[in-house]
């Protein structure tokens, strides 16, 4: 097999679906689609997976919500016991009700922080990353499809160009 | 085309012929042009202001707190007043960015990231009040629960001023990650546009590499939603600690239940007087008519309407409580407020906040652009008398009448809240000109459902 993959360019969102789906009747591997917005229905005509950023988000919060408790449990109730104003504090659940805005603002801090984390983690993004899309215009109008090459090269080619690309190149996988 | 279908009851969101490179283009002019004389001319009026600001907390912190106006019976004052009205006003941007996203509002996308820019620099500001008012700020680690020198003791938990600790550095952050993480795409489209070597490395610096593959978008869309689920209950949340900071309390004035919605109300009406006030501004000079539309300012001013009547009935709720409690003391406070020698206070906060937004009723009025300029500065001084008003008038006439006094601030506290205003518009000037102004990529998303050409083509050209 070669390591060798077309990447066709496509001007419109709409035309860049059809494509997608046509390429993919035709059981030709797609290896990645670039797109300067997101294009909705593009991940499932793909036939991309759904993603789990949700649930590490409700795994991340329930983290935040134990720690919450836990921490508020050790310095208030078993650390260090104080009388305030007359109310002491010797027990989490008379205290708690205090302690419910905080649990609050921890979990939604831990679900928020580690999942934008986990999401930069998977995606790869972060300072100095170089970025790989394949042509600059990508963040502007242009949508690239970038096709693997197996077996019949110029079969392929002509293929893609009937689906209404604007540009086609051949190049070596990166 | 039925994927991008759209009522045609809907007015376009992007006016006029705009194709995708259209919008690269309009977002990215200011960006790569130059600044004009008009832009310089702002920014050294704030830059000014925020180094008189900056002489000022500096004198503060190394006389004390003494230099301010506070005294024995008003210990709280000025600074707790500017702190409530700049979190109040920080949060528009997360309201319009997750509440209207999760309602799927789609005329949030030409208004947001702006918006969010103005939350985490008017947060920044709220930040500073609480830090200053500790007098010796280098102690200012105190409110952490760190292990300490003293044998562990920790901070209390019990104490709505540490829940507002965390709060606000929850809030502060959580928007930071969601406003960077809707910048990625935008700011890799201006490193691909750049010429300039070094505009280059900083936009590939600040976009984290962004490539737009389809599984990014995917978990880009989701981040985005879970945010935004997230931020939606963190936003109410913030501003109803803020009010239980008073609400807690046994003062007369300030011990009412109605406090965390009123205050959430009151600040979604200041944030988004301060949104429009930015953006009447903003659409102008960056040329950017086309996407924040006079559509999106008449939207503007509907919630400021509706908040701004949510904030009157709290204020006519209150008064009758007071008097339906019985409690002479409630009754006392009240009547103090609006018939003391504060009196004055309360009426440009009862004109600013209650009168002021019912005009928006009139579609001729709230389609006014001038108008609506008028009305954002308005509501933005009556919410600042609103706590001044409650904080100071709560105070000045305590439970011992041999105390009562009366607060007047001293040119140190005024030149901080001035210091803060130069600061904020010092970092959104500066934002104005290097940060894509408009969420280009979600714009882009919408273009053929909401833009006005492809409106046309679809609905056949009716007009």
């Amino acid at each position: 097999m070669s390591n060798k993959v077309i990447q066709a360019m496509y001007n419109d969102d709409d035309v860049l679906m059809d494509a997608v789906k046509e390429v993919r009747a035709a059981n030709h591997h797609i290896e990645e689609v670039y797109t300067p917005f997101p294009v909705h229905g593009l991940d499932k005509a793909m036939g991309l997976k759904g993603t789990k950023m949700a649930i590490t988000a409700f795994l991340y919060g329930t983290v935040g919500f134990v720690f919450s408790i836990w921490m508020m449990n050790y310095m208030m109730i078993q650390d260090w016991p104080q009388d305030i104003g007359g109310k002491p504090s010797f027990s989490f659940l008379l205290n708690m009700p205090a302690f419910v805005p905080i649990m609050f603002e921890l979990t939604v801090f831990f679900a928020a922080h580690l999942m934008v984390i986990t999401f930069y983690m998977r995606s790869k993004l972060w300072p100095f990353k170089k970025a790989e899309n394949p042509d600059p215009r990508t963040t502007d109008d242009m949508f690239v499809m970038e096709v693997a090459v197996d077996g019949n090269e110029d079969e392929l080619v002509s293929f893609l160009e009937k689906t209404g690309t604007v540009e086609i190149k051949v190049t070596e996988k990166h | 085309m039925s994927s991008h279908y759209e009522a045609p009851i809907r007015r376009p969101l992007i006016v006029g012929d705009k194709s995708y490179h259209d919008i690269t283009v309009d977002v990215a002019t200011p960006v790569e042009g130059k600044a004009n004389k008009l832009w310089w001319t702002a920014f050294t009026i704030a830059l000014l202001a925020f180094l008189w600001g900056l002489g000022s907390i500096i004198y503060t912190i190394g006389t004390g707190i003494g230099v301010w106006g506070l005294n024995k019976t008003v210990q709280w004052a000025w600074d707790i007043t500017n702190f409530v009205w700049w979190v109040g006003i920080g949060h528009a941007g997360t309201l319009i960015s997750a509440v209207l996203l999760l309602f799927r509002q789609k005329w949030r996308m030409g208004i947001n990231r702006s918006a969010e820019a103005m939350t985490i620099f008017a947060v920044i500001q709220a930040g500073l009040f609480p830090v200053i008012h500790m007098g010796r700020v280098w102690n200012a680690y105190y409110v952490l629960p760190l292990p300490n020198q003293f044998g562990s003791l920790w901070t209390n938990f019990n104490s709505p001023l540490l829940w507002d600790v965390f709060a606000i550095s929850t809030y502060l952050s959580v928007s930071l990650v969601f406003w960077w993480t809707g910048l990625l795409p935008d700011f890799a489209m201006l490193r691909d546009r750049a010429v300039r070597p070094f505009q280059k490395k900083i936009y590939s610096l600040l976009s984290f590499g962004w490539s737009g593959r389809a599984k990014d978008w995917q978990r880009f869309e989701e981040v985005s939603l879970v945010l935004a689920g997230l931020a939606t209950p963190l936003v109410l949340s913030v501003h109803t600690i803020v009010s239980m900071d008073f609400a807690t309390a046994v003062i007369p004035g300030w011990h009412t239940t109605i406090f965390p919605p009123y205050f959430v109300a009151g600040a979604v009406f200041s944030g988004f007087a301060m949104v429009n006030t930015l953006l009447i501004i903003m659409r102008k000079v960056s040329n950017l008519e086309a996407y924040i539309t006079e559509q999106h300012i008449e939207l503007m001013n509907i919630v400021i309407m509706i908040t701004g009547s949510i904030v009157g009935c709290a204020y006519i709720t209150e008064l009758f409580i007071a008097w339906y409690s019985g409690v002479e003391y409630e009754q006392y406070a009240f009547l103090n407020r609006a018939t003391g020698p504060y009196w004055w206070a309360y009426l440009i906060m009862m004109s600013c906040n209650v009168f002021s937004p019912q005009l928006m009723w009139i579609k001729k009025l709230r389609t006014s652009i001038m108008f609506s300029f008028v009305i954002s500065i308005v509501v933005n001084i009556g919410m600042w008398f609103e706590r001044f008003v409650i904080i100071v008038t709560s105070l000045h006439r305590d439970f011992l009448p041999s105390s009562w006094t009366m607060f007047s601030p001293t040119f140190v506290d005024i030149g901080i809240y001035v210091g803060t205003i130069g600061f904020f518009f010092v970092l959104f000037l500066l934002y104005a000109r290097t940060f894509p102004v408009i969420a280009q990529a979600e714009v882009k998303s919408i273009l053929k459902s909401s833009g006005e050409k492809f409106k046309k083509l679809r609905d056949g050209n009716h007009e």
